[in-house]
């Protein structure tokens, strides 16, 4: 893997966060723009790819950090959050971003995302959701829409659709955004300041899967951007935008500010003895 | 009154009534005069009503296990008179309360009433009946008799006026005690005074942990495993340590992979339950090569099974367990103090060997309260992962570098020029993602060659008995208690008898078993489940045949048991022991 000697740079330039892997996605992906937008967003913020971790669970879009220049953790399918709240509660200090897909979030994680939201540990949750399982080339996933057929639901899918933005606002989330592959501009300045929040940041990633649900022209049409006006504190207003089915607005959807933390406790020497004479007879 | 070598006083009755916290308090008092103690106890699933037993045994020699019969019993009612009854020794002595029931014409031991809650009440204490009960049972029996008033101050006395009446409650039972006219002569007391501590097995592994240096733990609510992540969370935090209660046992274990890949000491303590839960992650860690250790505290299953009830049922799914092939180490505690040593253990053995550890406690062990020596702690090194050296090259780290000890340097976040990504797909030396036969198979030997020297390591079993026995007794977990308890019986009728204990399950010590059972002509496997998975885990890595003995009641085994089966062995009728 390429890596930079610290001592020698100034300043880090996007492709600096690129490693000698190549991405593993189908030509025309939507996760190469995510990928690019997080190189961006870590330049923009001049991170040391030394002290970032960068985790992710099971699926195309999951090997991403092998892409990316830092520290990562390719764990099991679902469980990227628990492991990166592991890493940020046992190291602080490092930057930490938990990245993968609507499979891993919103079906078999899914379990996880409501206690990451009310925890508000400060990681970066960046999901690449393409309403479909690729790896696995093609089941219905969990944000498919209604009726929608697929090989696992040859006669359409019978459930409806997750609203993953919603979730995160009824849990407590600290920050919620959606951007899409397609408006990579945005999507990196969402990625940047979900960074920048203190607190656990959520940015959903419209990310389409030209191979087995090729949904640019249908999200080209449902797109469309947050007026300006809407006030990002506002949890009534962010929770209509985040209930739209129809179509889907893009941009900074609620931001709140993070609660007080109790300062970190300085590592103690354990006194094993002193410990132990609790139990004295 | 005489002296006994160790006497076994159950207190019986229902949860709440006051009946678990007399057993409690005398095993406090008899430590604290110097007797070396051994409790158990049973508590009903529910949170309310149900029947409780608490047992103590005390002795001027170390106890380690429960013993066989009961000497003494205190019924609080009739129910604990059914339940346990048949538990009494040949000479047995009942307290009961006459308030409550009458014992039948058929009991033909010593019988002593005591209406302990008249007596209670007519000290002005309606609420002291356990303090009365234990009043009447040490001025009978000897135990903590001096050291009472202490306990009762340490205890009950946060408050003047509660410290006065349970004092008074306290009196009144010594005062009943020493009006009743006495059929029986049992009696004991501390020989010498002894310093020692009084811990449960839970807590034993809380400090275990902490002394092994853990900078994170996870965990989830389940029994008899709860009170670990309680013990961690009031210390660990302001130690600077990472602590979450987590919303699952796969999120518990996920979180102490990811604080272990950052570089902290991490663990999760579970039941089988949870530890079915936690399978797919400890793979991970076995193919990431990620330090954590993991307690499963066993209870009788399978599914919710029996939550308040003792087995030693999830060796197979702590040894097999993993799909794939997924190394791991598994480490079984017989006693309180091993559940310190093999604790400490547990951590050094995950950080040099980067490898998931299984610790499996069990139910009868987290709850049961033991007195043990003050530890040495000079025999408690702590052992750190090994990390790169010096300056690294870009481009240079190989994170699973295949070198003679199949153990690679760990490089933690932070590391210039170091960056990887640790995955659970195969992988080459740098961690890449690689599928070839050719690299599965370089890294799937370098996981398992890497624990080969425990195979022929000698630290992790244990010789009890006779040299020149012919039946030997292999042993694992809290049975080896039971285990060591029958040879002492065996002792006092000259049957010479030996005993392994192998304190790890997983690698097998195989050297140092294989010379055990070279040694004699019989092997004996007793355990607590009703497959016998130690013994067929025993005969499947040694290919010889043993002879399984299997208790699956929710009870620990008792010496008798075991003895019993070692005469039917040998073929020399019934043992005869009072």
């Amino acid at each position: 893997m390429s890596s930079i000697p610290i001592s020698d740079v100034v300043v880090r330039k996007p492709a600096d966060y690129k490693t000698d892997l190549k991405p593993i996605w189908c030509p025309g992906c939507g996760d190469f723009a995510v990928l690019a937008a997080i190189q961006q967003s870590l330049a923009a913020l001049q991170i040391d790819p030394k002290d970032l971790v960068i985790v992710s669970g099971i699926g195309c879009s999951s090997r991403l950090p092998g892409f990316v220049e830092s520290y990562g953790l390719h764990t099991v399918h679902g469980r990227s959050l628990p492991a990166a709240q592991g890493i940020k509660l046992a190291r602080p200090e490092l930057t930490v971003m938990a990245v993968g897909g609507d499979g891993d979030y919103f079906s078999i994680g899914a379990g996880h995302l409501p206690h990451a939201f009310r925890r508000d540990i400060n990681i970066t949750c960046i999901v690449m959701d393409n309403e479909i399982y690729g790896l696995t080339k093609g089941q219905t996933s969990p944000t498919s829409p209604h009726g929608h057929v697929t090989k696992s639901t040859p006669m359409g899918n019978p459930a409806f659709p997750l609203r993953p933005l919603a979730l995160a606002l009824s849990s407590g989330a600290t920050y919620v955004a959606r951007g899409f592959s397609s408006q990579p501009k945005q999507l990196a300045e969402l990625i940047r300041k979900g960074m920048e929040h203190q607190g656990f940041s959520f940015i959903q990633a419209m990310s389409p899967c030209v191979t087995f649900y090729d949904t640019y022209k249908i999200y080209k049409e449902k797109v469309y951007q947050i007026p300006a006006d809407h006030d990002p504190h506002d949890v009534a207003a962010a929770m209509r935008y985040a209930m739209e089915a129809d179509r889907m607005p893009l941009g900074l959807i609620y931001q709140a500010t993070p609660a007080e933390r109790p300062a970190p406790v300085e590592p103690k020497a354990f006194d094993t003895l002193a410990y132990l004479a609790r139990y004295q007879a | 009154m005489i002296q006994k070598e160790d006497l076994i006083i159950r207190v019986a009755g229902e949860s709440g009534d006051g009946s678990n916290a007399t057993g409690e308090m005398l095993a406090q008092a008899a430590a604290r005069s110097g007797l070396h103690v051994f409790t158990f106890r049973t508590t009903p699933a529910e949170i309310k009503g149900g029947p409780v037993m608490f047992q103590v045994r005390a002795s001027n020699n170390p106890v380690r296990s429960m013993g066989d019969a009961v000497d003494v019993m205190f019924a609080f009612n009739q129910e604990a008179w059914d339940i346990n009854h048949t538990s009494l020794a040949h000479h047995p002595v009942l307290l009961f309360d006459p308030d409550e029931f009458t014992p039948p014409a058929s009991y033909t031991g010593a019988a002593y009433p005591v209406p302990i809650g008249r007596i209670a009440l007519e000290a002005g204490n309606r609420r002291g009946k356990n303090v009365v009960a234990m009043g009447v049972v040490a001025a009978m029996f000897g135990l903590g008799l001096s050291r009472l008033e202490d306990i009762v101050r340490a205890k009950l006395g946060k408050k003047v006026e509660y410290l006065e009446s349970n004092l008074a409650a306290l009196q009144a039972g010594i005062d009943y005690a020493h009006g009743l006219k006495r059929t029986d002569k049992l009696w004991i007391e501390a020989s010498t005074e002894r310093e020692h501590y009084v811990m449960t097995g839970n807590q034993a592994i809380v400090a275990g942990a902490l002394h092994a240096g853990v900078g994170f733990f996870a965990g989830y609510p389940i029994t008899p495993a709860s009170d670990i992540m309680e013990g961690i969370a009031s210390t660990l935090p302001k130690l600077g340590g990472g602590y979450l209660q987590a919303e699952d046992e796969i999120a518990s274990i996920m979180a102490c992979v990811g604080a272990s890949y950052a570089g902290k000491k991490a663990m999760t303590a579970t039941s089988g339950p949870g530890l079915a839960l936690m399978g797919e992650a400890i793979g991970l860690a076995s193919m990431a090569e990620i330090p954590v250790v993991v307690v499963d505290a066993q209870r009788g299953g399978p599914s919710t099974g029996l939550p308040t009830k003792t087995e030693q049922s999830d060796l197979n799914i702590a040894v097999y367990g993993g799909h794939g092939d997924s190394p791991r180490i598994v480490l079984a505690p017989a006693s309180v103090a091993e559940c310190f040593s093999l604790t400490v253990w547990a951590f050094n053995l995950a950080e040099e060997y980067q490898s998931p550890v299984i610790i499996l406690s069990d139910y009868s062990l987290s709850f049961r309260t033991e007195t043990i020596a003050p530890f040495d702690l000079s025999r408690y090194p702590v052992v750190h992962r090994k990390q790169p050296e010096g300056e690294i090259q870009p481009k240079e780290y190989q994170r699973y570098h295949v070198n003679g000890s199949y153990v690679s340097p760990m490089a933690l976040p932070g590391t210039p020029n170091a960056s990887y990504t640790a995955t659970g797909l195969e992988h080459d030396e740098f961690g890449n993602p690689a599928y070839t036969s050719e690299f599965h198979m370089m890294m799937t030997e370098k996981r398992w060659h890497k624990l080969d020297a425990l195979k022929s390591s000698r630290k992790y079993v244990r010789r009890f008995g006779d040299p020149s026995a012919k039946v030997g007794i292999i042993c694992w977990g809290t049975t080896a208690g039971a285990g060591r308890g029958a040879i002492h019986l065996a002792r006092q009728e000259e049957l010479p008898l030996a005993m392994l204990q192998v304190e790890m399950l997983s690698p097998l010590p195989v050297d140092a078993i294989q010379e055990f059972i070279d040694s004699v002509e019989v092997v004996l496997v007793p355990e607590v489940n009703y497959q016998g998975q130690f013994a067929k885990l025993i005969q499947a890595e040694m290919g010889i045949r043993v002879h399984s003995l299997v208790q699956y009641a929710g009870m620990p085994f008792s010496r008798l048991a075991i003895l019993r089966k070692v005469h039917e062995l040998m073929e020399i009728g019934e043992p005869v022991v009072d």
